[in-house]
């Protein structure tokens, strides 16, 4: 090894695995609290900070924007890196992306639980965190397309595609829908008002949805799949096909989560029917993921990783096949406003979302750390079977409850008359509540199985012992735009 | 085939960032720029008025507690909606709303037309304890507003961003805002905000005129 030869930048890479691993304990761990407050709603202690209200938005930010944001800014600095043979670009903006993005999610996450929110939906944290957030996101894309220029192969893989998209789309969608005019430090009035605000807003919160909990992942899923099933792509063709009808349709479906409103009927039918087109990507991208095991199923035996992918994958394809279905106006209408919504959006987010990125930390970890493999390989399965447990638990739960709440709400007596009282539905559901909190107890639990798991796996790192990996220089194709970088 | 051409897209990633841009922009262009070319021509009816000083401090309560999480304020044009809450919601019932609280979720019921359902002290008594009048509830207690009292010279500044975003208050409106909120709760705002919710906005139909069976009082 001579001192010409390049290096991956792995440090800013394990600085937001640790970052996403404590951040997916904490934000967990605020859900599990709000939903104990739904079953026992003493538990806020006449404390305000600790009311179910208030620390909602909390695990919201804390479990898409802290842990899914630090896994997905970690990933992707790692596969651009992979694929392109090339260092990261400005390593000192990629350290200022990582401490940048902390200190938002640190600040939105102190600030919310003190009435400090816009209350727009996943889109909470007040004005001054919203510049800090814009800031990072631009920095973060700066570096992302200075490394691909980088890159030393001519092709940019199709991960690098669903990062770019995820980071373009993340960055309209949080700058358009923020927009406000501030009255104080703490308080701002958004520009829109209505039923504009309204569009506004669910165009952000469903492509926050597509965007950061979707194509984010996606490019996770596009590395770590084949690599961890350690043989190519099913379809490469395919997977560029499912890339433009995904970032496109995905735009125009947000209108479906204001059916039956003031909405104009026009939108509202547009959003339904771009929802159900969006099936085809999606059911596509998760199919080519999964074939992507054909041949080499075997390896879900013995690999954890490859199995958290696996599962990841199918609740994906189950989820959006979910959304899809209730997108359809006649089913909104039962669904819409009932835990029906939560057990949707938590069949993507623990059945997919952290399915995809616990699979990709276990296949990326050891290889980040200097290590032959994960430090403990049971406790890989424990997890494992602790959140495919926990989240049945809890998805099921919330599906009969919501199931329970909209047959309620519309029951009526044959004189018309409705047949229930809003609080009869209330009641029904609670013990619901209490399965749902237990699911998330689960999960919880082994989040602390993969915390301890990294702790030791991270041994060497602890002790700054682990070499930094070589790049492998590539050779050079003739007549090559852009050209390949020397070696420096 | 064409294949050559994209595959000009797959090798240069400044190609591959415009196009995804232009893909990603086109679904809100064409869904959020008629609503809000049209925003204008939305029309409050005349008896839906800016809030006054007192329920404009109320809905700040609401919007900062994060209300929204649990109550919407939206009734569905749907049969069953409208037997259990009351006419349907329109868009021109929110034009003061920033940001709209039409919520995605109902832990608790909907609060579009929750005005003047309950007494004054109903309300105090439900904040300060919910279970004290509904017994089976979940609702968490909300006991500090009681003990917060408004800043009245905040509110002018929130009233005078509000007019620069097109709300309508005048000088006069203004000026007299801080006697409107002096010595008054969080919780006295937030009572009045709510007792003001669908009161005297319900859009005018074949029954017009048809007052609500209460008015919500004085805030």
């Amino acid at each position: 090894m001579n001192s010409t030869t390049e290096y991956y930048n792995d440090h800013v890479v394990r600085l937001f695995l640790l970052a996403s691993a404590v951040w997916g304990i904490v934000g967990m761990l605020i859900g599990m609290y709000a939903a104990a407050e739904l079953t026992w709603p003493g538990l806020n202690l006449g404390i305000p900070w600790m009311t179910f209200s208030r620390i909602r938005p909390d695990h919201t930010f804390g479990v898409i924007f802290a842990f899914g944001g630090s896994a997905l800014m970690g990933t992707c600095y790692y596969v651009v890196q992979r694929t392109g043979h090339a260092r990261l670009a400005f390593g000192k903006l990629a350290e200022f992306t990582f401490w940048g993005w902390q200190l938002a999610c640190v600040l939105a996450m102190a600030t919310m639980p003190f009435g400090i929110t816009q209350s727009k939906e996943y889109a909470e944290p007040e004005w001054f965190v919203d510049i800090l957030i814009a800031i990072v996101w631009v920095s973060f894309g700066v570096v992302f397309f200075a490394s691909l220029a980088r890159r030393r192969i001519r092709h940019i893989y199709v991960a690098n595609w669903y990062y770019g998209a995820f980071i373009i789309a993340v960055g309209l969608l949080h700058i358009v829908n923020n927009l406000a005019v501030p009255v104080s430090l703490t308080k701002s009035y958004p520009i829109y008002s209505g039923v504009v605000d309204a569009m506004v807003q669910w165009w952000y919160g469903h492509n926050a949805v597509a965007f950061f909990l979707t194509a984010g992942f996606l490019g996770m899923m596009y590395y770590f799949v084949p690599r961890q099933a350690q043989q190519p792509l099913w379809s490469y063709r395919f997977s560029i096909v499912n890339f433009w009808a995904l970032i496109s349709v995905y735009m125009w479906a947000g209108s479906h989560h204001l059916m039956y409103t003031a909405l104009p009927d026009w939108v509202q039918s547009v959003g339904m029917a771009f929802s159900l087109v969006l099936l085809m990507p999606s059911w596509g991208s998760a199919a080519n993921g999964l074939f992507t095991f054909n041949g080499a199923w075997h390896r879900a035996m013995k690999d954890p990783a490859a199995k958290f992918m696996i599962i990841a994958l199918v609740f994906y394809a189950a989820a959006t096949f979910e959304g899809s279905m209730m997108a359809i106006k006649s089913v909104n209408s039962l669904s819409h406003y009932t835990d029906w919504t939560i057990a949707h959006v938590h069949s993507g987010s623990l059945g997919w979302v952290a399915m995809i990125t616990i699979g990709s930390l276990y296949a990326m970890a050891p290889r980040a750390l200097g290590r032959p493999a994960m430090h403990s390989h049971k406790g890989m399965e424990l997890h494992f079977w602790l959140h495919v447990s926990g989240t049945l638990l809890y998805v099921v739960a919330m599906w009969a409850a919501g199931v329970t709440e909209g047959m309620m709400w519309r029951a009526t007596q044959p004189d018309g008359s409705l047949t229930y009282s809003f609080l009869d539905s209330l009641v029904a559901i609670r013990p619901d509540y209490f399965f749902r909190w237990f699911g998330g107890v689960l999960i919880w639990l082994g989040m602390w199985v993969m915390a301890w798991n990294l702790w030791y796996t991270a041994s060497d790192a602890r002790k700054h012992i682990i070499k930094p990996i070589p790049v492998p220089i590539p050779e050079p194709e003739p007549k090559q735009t852009p050209a390949p970088l020397p070696a420096i | 085939m064409a294949y050559r051409h994209f595959e000009f897209i797959e090798k240069h990633a400044w190609a591959l960032g415009i196009l995804t841009a232009i893909m990603v922009s086109l679904g809100g262009l064409a869904e959020i720029t008629p609503l809000f070319m049209r925003a204008h021509q939305v029309k409050p009816p005349a008896n839906v008025k800016p809030y006054d000083p007192l329920r404009l401090a109320g809905k700040d309560v609401y919007v900062s507690e994060g209300c929204y999480l649990c109550h919407s304020q939206m009734i569905r044009a749907l049969r069953f909606e409208i037997q259990r809450y009351g006419h349907y919601s329109t868009a021109e019932e929110s034009v003061y709303d920033r940001p709209f609280q039409w919520g995605s979720k109902r832990t608790g019921p909907d609060l579009a037309r929750v005005g003047g359902k309950y007494s004054d002290d109903w309300q105090r008594m439900h904040l300060m304890d919910p279970r004290s009048v509904v017994p089976q509830s979940n609702m968490p207690s909300y006991h500090w507003l009681a003990d917060e009292k408004l800043d009245p010279k905040d509110i002018q500044t929130r009233m005078r961003v509000l007019r620069s975003l097109g709300d309508p208050y005048s000088d006069a409106d203004i000026a007299a805002a801080p006697a409107a909120v002096e010595g008054k709760t969080k919780m006295d705002a937030l009572i009045a905000y709510l007792q003001g919710l669908g009161i005297r906005n319900e859009p005018q139909s074949s029954s017009a005129g048809a007052a609500p069976a209460t008015d919500g009082g004085a805030p």
